[in-house]
């Protein structure tokens, strides 16, 4: 149980700051998609910028991870049909829910309970991406 | 003290979120796993017994544990919020989004974190409510799967790994949410 709480740890932290900066809002979304505001912009760019630096720190410096690993990044797999058909249906979804994967998660936390029956569609969309995945171009 | 907490309390901008969200990705890496929330769903449905389906869902899924616990986590990160770190629980959006939302016939836009009344028991049995919660989900479970990840394990991790299949599946997102959001929702309230 110890080896988990460090994640139990960083997950709270995430639902913190995806509900303080109102990222989990359906509104947020909905704004971001009708380019009215610059915040989801902002949240999005600024974690990659510094996600950028980050990365290039551990690969100039060869930062070991906490158990003295190399942190190895697994390449995505160089085609483009599922990025851009998986992307734009995943986009799709997206813009209805008003909420990401992760988002799902923590608006149930924030007493929203309607977004079970979301998360329950999801992991039906998933399981049927399953059934059909030998048959889906990619 | 007292003036850094009230602070504390309002919502935070940007430029707290996004470095914060690129921090957690940071010590994922450190601790040797890789930020990406939708692979749980995969996990969950490994677990449900889905190796009996499609080879999709056999894999070891115990190596998966701790992202379950990190987004469990996040739960009670969202309830911990909701119960004791707020003091306004109204949205700040933008006026034009809040006119353009009225124009449609969403009432009191931004009032809350979500349109309840499009995300209530009720609306469930419409076909409006069962476009956005139902068919909504799957796409967005089905979608992210088929592009092989969702908005921290392409926009966030890939992105900042400098990945042209992350740049495209993100283009993707784009289209799909903006075709949505002008051509969909406004027949939905």
């Amino acid at each position: 149980m110890g080896k988990y709480i460090k994640f139990f740890g960083l997950g709270i932290l995430f639902g913190i700051v995806l509900t303080k900066a109102e990222v989990i809002s359906w509104y947020r979304i909905y704004e971001m998609f009708r380019f009215q505001s610059f915040h989801m912009y902002g949240v999005i760019g600024s974690a990659v910028l510094i996600g950028i630096i980050i990365i290039q720190l551990i690969k100039r410096f060869n930062i070991k991870s906490f158990s003295g690993h190399t942190i190895m990044i697994v390449p995505k797999e160089r085609v483009w049909k599922r990025y851009i058909i998986g992307g734009t249906i995943f986009g799709l979804g997206w813009a209805l829910t008003g909420a990401c994967p992760g988002p799902m998660f923590i608006l149930v936390g924030n007493g929203f309970l309607m977004m079970l029956a979301v998360i329950v569609s999801a992991a039906a969309g998933t399981f049927t991406y399953g059934l059909l995945k030998n048959k889906l171009p990619h | 003290m007292e003036k850094f907490f009230s602070y504390f309390l309002q919502p935070w901008p940007w430029y707290v979120a996004g470095p914060a969200i690129a921090l957690i990705m940071g010590l994922l890496l450190w601790l040797g796993r890789s930020f990406g929330l939708s692979s749980n769903f995969r996990t969950i449905c490994a677990i449900g017994g889905g190796a009996k389906y499609s080879d999709f869902f056999k894999f070891n899924w115990r190596d998966q544990i701790w992202n379950l616990v990190f987004l469990t986590g996040s739960i009670a990160g969202g309830f911990i919020t909701n119960q004791w770190l707020k003091v306004d629980h109204t949205i700040d959006i933008s006026e034009s989004t809040k006119a353009d939302l009225t124009a449609i016939g969403v009432q009191n836009p931004g009032a809350e974190m979500i349109p309840t009344e499009m995300f209530s028991a009720e609306a469930l049995f419409t076909w409006q409510g069962f476009i956005m919660i139902i068919l909504g989900g799957f796409l967005v479970g089905f979608g992210t799967r088929y592009a092989g990840g969702c908005t921290s394990g392409h926009a966030i991790s890939g992105l900042s790994n400098l990945q042209i299949p992350s740049l495209i599946a993100v283009i993707g997102f784009f289209i799909g949410g903006l075709i949505t959001t002008h051509f969909i929702i406004p027949f939905l309230f």
